[in-house]
């Protein structure tokens, strides 16, 4: 006979004073104990808030091409420095047919001493401002019959933390707008088959008999169906847009929600306060959304923390196959994956994604063992 | 025994029956077909083939001719693979599919039994942390990413395995692949028996042994281990029924001739007849594995008996 | 047989002391207290008195949070501290224990034999061969039938009793000086509890162990032990022989432990009283094992024909062992199961009642079940608790009319009106049980049935239930169904008795009838186990 195990429960009573607290708020307390998990959900929020929040303190737009900056690597120096910027300046005279003679860069702005043969048109400080270098460019003198031109303007010189892709779109962008959709996906489809599983599984394990006998032949057929042929034929099927991809992977993952949920409620069925409702004269739906699926939520939460993670690498495998969200628009898994054939020429490509990446996996993985440990004090 | 191991093929003829048809239905409605390309072909050559593979015929008896012919084992033709059957495609790939997933499913399985028992048993320890913590890396690194960090690392920079292809079928060439497809698995076994063994460990009856002074070896080995083994024993039948019909993932960046990309291209193609080959296959492995870890399970518990 | 003077086991100032979230709980705060060769001493407490967590903490077996600390010394070498392949050598050589669950204490995945076999072949060597004929004399020598088969039998295939001889074997094996068994009897049933406790007194007289026997049970203590020590909540509240315990108590914890035995009678209701429950020839079968090929489903016949009349204001206890169907029958008179049979409720037929005209009868037939920690939903508070019958019966009160009627109801079975805003897991088992009872007293029934509601209280705490449970029926002219293994319970509160074995009755009659003049065998047995262990 054990009299006292971990869980001090038992000696609570004796001082009524305690404040009243419910199994929710022992099972916070104790997840606040834990360190890692903590640390996970502080690790979710900043990521959650970098690819929000991000955006707004992000200059460029995930779909803005750089031409100018192809598959250029991260920095933290601003781009073009100062002798590609010359460079790129030449390239712009000599496009306009005219020579380059002086060019400086201060700050934000640049001056530029144009020379040729004949007169220059000043409308040729058109051709700098069609580059993505410069803009506003003004010519400020005219010298020598207009053979000399001294033009003045504002460079435009951008910042690229995580480098470009090989279409010139900044990858910090890029992988705020993949986390977007990466943890929207997640999150959604983990809803989706959250919703489903629990009721099905719920409505099988209580009723039981020949109901449940035929709600979980389904369910395995639906299993022995092979996971990657759903998914594939149902995006297919539906299209490739963002909404149906979270509903094709949430109605597939719902299988293993409903099981895990069956199998809790065939437990609780055999709890007396089960019984205590059915002498009570409660319906079996009243005992279901009454009774049951309260008492299932530890289980369901944790597996919650196992299915986002799940869901974010299965939406990752689509975009892998070419079946993800379209561009413009892009996931983490999309990126990944491009990153991945890239990888000798543009590591970066794969390396910032997969951090953000695998550092969302990793904290909700914290977090589910943290609510796991929480939630069943016995499981030590 | 006999007779539980007939009923249960039998009970899976109906299952599979019914795998076939929602499949073959599913696939049908799906828009788009086979041989809808780009440049489309005139009419003329349309109809012809259409009338080749039979697909102008109303979509039951298309079902019904399937069916009779799967049957007797005809798959029909592939359509992409023009050449070939889809049981030849299949006879030809699967060797190598099966082959490298005995592989890397037994890498997994002794891997993280091994892992995850030394986890419980040192539980809450820095050692346990480590462990677990790989585990957490294996099962969030997707094998897509594994694969080409893994050829860039032993294969571009090093150059001490080569990056692709079977090769010889020697351990040089399978090393790499095995390691991304065992990798997540070799997690999943790991926490597994983590998990499985440390509630093992608080059982009564390990209390018991304790208190008759039986050595740590015998608690754990005997005792603990066997029960824990349970869970492990049953996620063998999706694992293995998984490994071993190919991963389309790791078959392509390692350019390994299995079955695993069959099912992929299949159905981005709309090649019916390959993508239901696959279909049936892997259903049938997921039967007889679970089959086979049915009986595992009889033998390890005897409260489990087929009769 | 009486001990000698050696002191055997001496324990001093031993403390247990567990770590947990809220902080460090103090199971066994400081006792002392001596174990002599080859006496019998009873280590007796309720539960929460740390009399398991002592014995676990000189095991070496407490919870990985836990720990111990002070003296005790086996022959003069100190356990405590001791490296764990030295305390190898002393327990389950030594020190034997048996435990409460025989259920989960052997390992189910191996013979008992290997089992058996194991500690021998571990303290004292020698073959494999060697160690299973001694196996087959252990099973002997505790009773098993046919050792020769048993020896290769699985757990599971063992009875309840046969697996707790198997434990006794277990720690026989070696010869110990002692023998700690922790609440042996208490998962079994009465007849055997008394078999098994006649087996462990034969053993002690052969082969002369101490033995230390931790129980609740007061009645097991005064026919079995030698000398008692009392714990409550961690520390020893009295020692002595057993005469001096129970002739001459000490301390009021004591007194009151053994003046908890359940007392009084319940006098039978007036002849004319009517009819307010009936079941004739209640049959119940319950499938098991079914499949798609197996040939037709097996049934198994929980209870055979039993007729059952509850007049008004009766209290009808149903007692029997585990299997006998009497909870089943309970379930069956309330209509929660698919049953074959005739009922009445009143002057109405209820035989054909489908589940939804079940449905406006649940309010006045209500059910109490055994376990208090089981039966209310951990998820809701107290007051949802027992509100939620008036959700369904009584829809159209307002949400303050169904307070005020759970505050009635908590006060009429004396617990604090602000229990409502908690939850159950803050109470203790006895007023849980308390709540379970004002869950069916709000619905005013006439007829309740009691599924053991006190087995799994402490003694002290069943004589308060069962005074509150006496005081309903008296204040609400109630009916009660009280279903039992406990005799000396149901021989408190019932007026008329109906003895259950395998589904079927083996005898019935007035209260007193049946304890003074049993007439069946299996009456007399079980009255014979339950009053004189």
């Amino acid at each position: 006979m054990t009299d006292i195990v971990t869980n001090p429960a038992p000696t609570q009573p004796e001082n009524p004073d305690t404040k009243s607290r419910s199994l929710f708020q022992l099972a916070a307390l104790r997840f606040r104990r834990n360190k890692a998990a903590m640390a996970g959900c502080v690790m979710m929020v900043l990521i959650a808030l970098f690819s929000y929040i991000g955006p707004f303190f992000v200059p460029h737009s995930y779909d803005q091409v750089y031409s100018s900056y192809v598959s250029v690597g991260p920095s933290l120096e601003p781009r073009p420095d100062e002798a590609s910027l010359e460079d790129a300046m030449r390239g712009v005279a000599t496009r306009a047919r005219v020579n380059l003679d002086e060019f400086n860069v201060e700050g934000q702005a640049f001056t530029a001493t144009l020379s040729a043969e004949s007169p220059i048109d000043p409308r040729a400080t058109r051709y700098f401002d069609r580059a993505n270098e410069f803009n506003n460019t003004q010519v400020v003198a005219t010298e020598n019959d207009g053979r000399v031109l001294k033009v003045e303007g504002n460079v435009s010189r951008e910042y690229f933390f995580f480098g470009t892709d090989p279409n010139g779109r900044d990858m910090l962008a890029r992988v705020m707008l993949g986390g977007q959709i990466s943890i929207a996906v997640g999150l959604l489809a983990s809803l989706v088959s959250l919703g489903i599983g629990v009721l099905y599984g719920a409505t099988s394990g209580y009723l039981g008999g020949r109901v449940d006998n035929v709600m979980m032949r389904f369910v395995e057929i639906l299993y022995s169906l092979p996971f990657v042929f759903l998914v594939v034929v149902l995006v297919v099927f539906f299209g490739r847009s963002f909404i149906l991809i979270f509903l094709v992977i949430g109605a597939v993952e719902w299988l293993d929600m409903a099981r895990i949920v069956r199998g809790q409620t065939l437990a609780l069925k055999r709890r007396e306060f089960v019984g205590a409702a059915q002498a009570l004269g409660l319906s079996d739906w009243q005992i279901i959304r009454r009774h049951i699926i309260p008492n299932t939520i530890g289980p369901v939460i944790v597996f919650v923390t196992v299915v986002v993670p799940k869901v974010i690498l299965l939406e990752s495998f689509l975009s892998f196959l070419g079946l993800g969200v379209q561009a413009p628009l892009t996931s983490w898994g999309a990126l990944i994956s491009e990153g991945a054939s890239n990888i000798q020429s543009a590591p970066w490509l794969l390396i910032f994604p997969a951090i953000f990446f695998v550092a969302t996996l990793f904290s909700l993985n914290f977090i589910g063992d943290g609510l796991r440990d929480a939630l069943d004090p016995k499981d030590r | 025994m006999l007779a539980f191991v007939l009923r249960r093929l039998a009970s899976a003829v109906p299952t599979l029956f019914i795998v076939v048809t929602i499949s073959f239905f599913l696939m049908r409605f799906a828009p788009g077909g086979p041989f809808n390309l780009e440049r489309p072909l005139p009419p003329a050559t349309m109809e012809n083939i259409m009338r080749t593979y039979q697909l102008d015929q109303p979509l039951w008896r298309q079902y019904v001719t399937y069916i009779t012919n799967a049957v007797q084992g005809d798959f029909g033709p592939s359509y992409i693979y023009k050449d070939n059957s889809v049981a030849e495609l299949i006879g030809k790939g699967l060797p190598y599919s099966m082959e490298l997933g005995l592989y890397a499913l037994l890498l997994a399985l002794i891997g993280g039994v091994t892992l995850g028992t030394i986890a419980a048993l040192r539980q809450n320890s820095l050692l346990d942390f480590s462990i677990m913590s790989l585990a957490t890396v294996g099962t969030t690194i997707p094998n897509f990413v594994v694969g080409p960090v893994l050829t860039l690392i032993f294969a571009i920079v090093l150059s001490m395995l080569p990056a692709g292809g079977w090769g010889d079928g020697s351990l040089r060439f399978l090393l790499l692949p095995m390691i991304a497809l065992a990798l997540p698995q070799l997690a999943v076994f790991a926490r597994l028996t983590r998990g499985s063994m440390i509630e093992a460990l608080h059982a009564d009856h390990i209390r018991t042994a304790r208190a008759y002074g039986l050595p740590p070896r015998i608690v754990v080995i005997t005792h603990a281990m066997r029960g824990a083994l349970l869970p492990v024993v049953s996620y063998l039948a999706p694992c293995a029924a998984a490994l071993m019909t190919g991963s389309a993932v790791v078959e392509t960046i390692f350019t390994i001739p299995g079955i695993g990309r069959y099912f992929v291209l299949g159905a981005l193609n709309r090649d019916y007849t390959l993508v239901m080959g696959t279909v049936v296959l892997i259903a049938i492995f997921v039967i007889v594995f679970n089959l086979v870890v049915d009986l595992i399970y009889g033998l390890l518990d005897p409260r489990v008996r087929h009769d | 047989m009486t001990g000698t003077d050696e002191n055997i086991l001496s324990i001093r100032d031993l403390k247990v002391n567990f770590s947990t979230p809220d902080g460090m709980v103090n199971a066994v705060k400081g006792i002392g207290f001596d174990i002599k060769a080859g006496e019998t001493l009873a280590v007796v407490g309720e539960s929460g008195s740390g009399k398991s967590q002592t014995m676990m903490g000189i095991m070496g077996l407490l919870a990985k949070n836990g720990a111990v600390t002070g003296s005790a010394k086996y022959r003069g070498k100190e356990l405590v501290g001791l490296p764990k392949s030295e305390l190898n050598k002393v327990r389950g050589a030594k020190i034997t224990m048996i435990f409460q669950e025989p259920m989960t204490s052997l390992d189910p995945l191996y013979t008992i034999g290997r089992q058996i076999a194991e500690p021998i072949l571990y303290h004292r060597g020698g073959t494999r061969s060697e160690a299973r004929k001694r196996v087959l004399e252990l099973l002997e020598l505790v009773g098993i039938p046919d050792p020769a088969r048993r020896i290769d039998s699985y757990p599971h295939e063992l009875s309840g009793g046969q697996r707790q001889r198997v434990m006794i074997a277990m720690a026989l094996a070696n010869e110990p000086d002692v023998l700690i068994a922790d609440e042996p009897t208490t998962a079994l049933d009465v007849t055997i509890q008394a078999q098994i406790l006649n087996l462990l007194r034969s053993l002690q007289e052969r082969f002369g162990m101490a033995i230390v026997l931790i129980t609740h049970d007061l009645g097991i203590v005064r026919h079995f032990a030698e000398r008692v020590v009392v714990m409550r909540r961690g520390e020893v509240v009295e020692q002595g022989t057993t005469e001096q315990i129970f002739e001459n108590p000490t301390s009021s914890y004591t007194r009151m432990l053994i003046d908890a035995e359940p007392h009084g009678r319940k006098a039978p209701p007036a002849d004319d009283a009517p009819i307010i429950l009936e079941g004739r020839d209640v049959t119940v079968d319950f499938q098991i094992g079914k499949g798609l090929f197996s040939k037709g489903p097996k049934t198994f016949r929980a209870v055979d024909g039993v007729t059952v009349r509850l007049h008004e204001g009766q209290t009808i206890g149903v007692v029997g062992e585990s299997g006998s169907g009497k909870s089943t029958l309970g379930r069956a008179l309330l209509r929660l199961l698919p049953s074959d049979g005739a009922y009445r409720f009143g002057k109405q037929d209820i035989s054909r009642h489908d589940r939804r005209q079940m449905r406006s009868l649940r309010k006045e037939m209500q059910l109490v079940f055994q376990d208090p920690y089981g039966s209310l939903s951990p998820r809701q508070t107290v007051g949802e608790v027992i509100t939620e019958g008036l959700l369904v019966h009584e829809p159209g009160l307002s949400k303050a009319d169904r307070d005020r009627r759970a505050i009635a109801a908590l006060q009429e079975v004396g617990l604090d009106p602000a229990a409502r805003n908690r939850y159950p897991h803050e109470f203790s088992g006895g007023q849980r049980q308390r709540i379970a009872i004002a869950r069916a007293m709000i619905l005013k029934p006439r007829v309740v049935i009691l599924d053991e509601p006190t087995s799994a209280l402490d003694r002290s705490v069943q004589g308060q239930v069962i005074d509150l449970l006496r005081k309903l029926q008296a204040d609400h002219n109630l009916s009660y169904v009280f279903i039992s293994h406990d005799l000396s319970v149901v021989k408190a509160i019932s007026d008329y008795v109906i003895v259950m074995k395998n589904g079927e009755i083996v005898e019935q009659g007035e209260t007193d009838a049946i304890f003074e003049a049993p007439k069946a065998d299996y009456t007399k047995a079980l009255i014979g186990a339950a009053f004189s262990v």
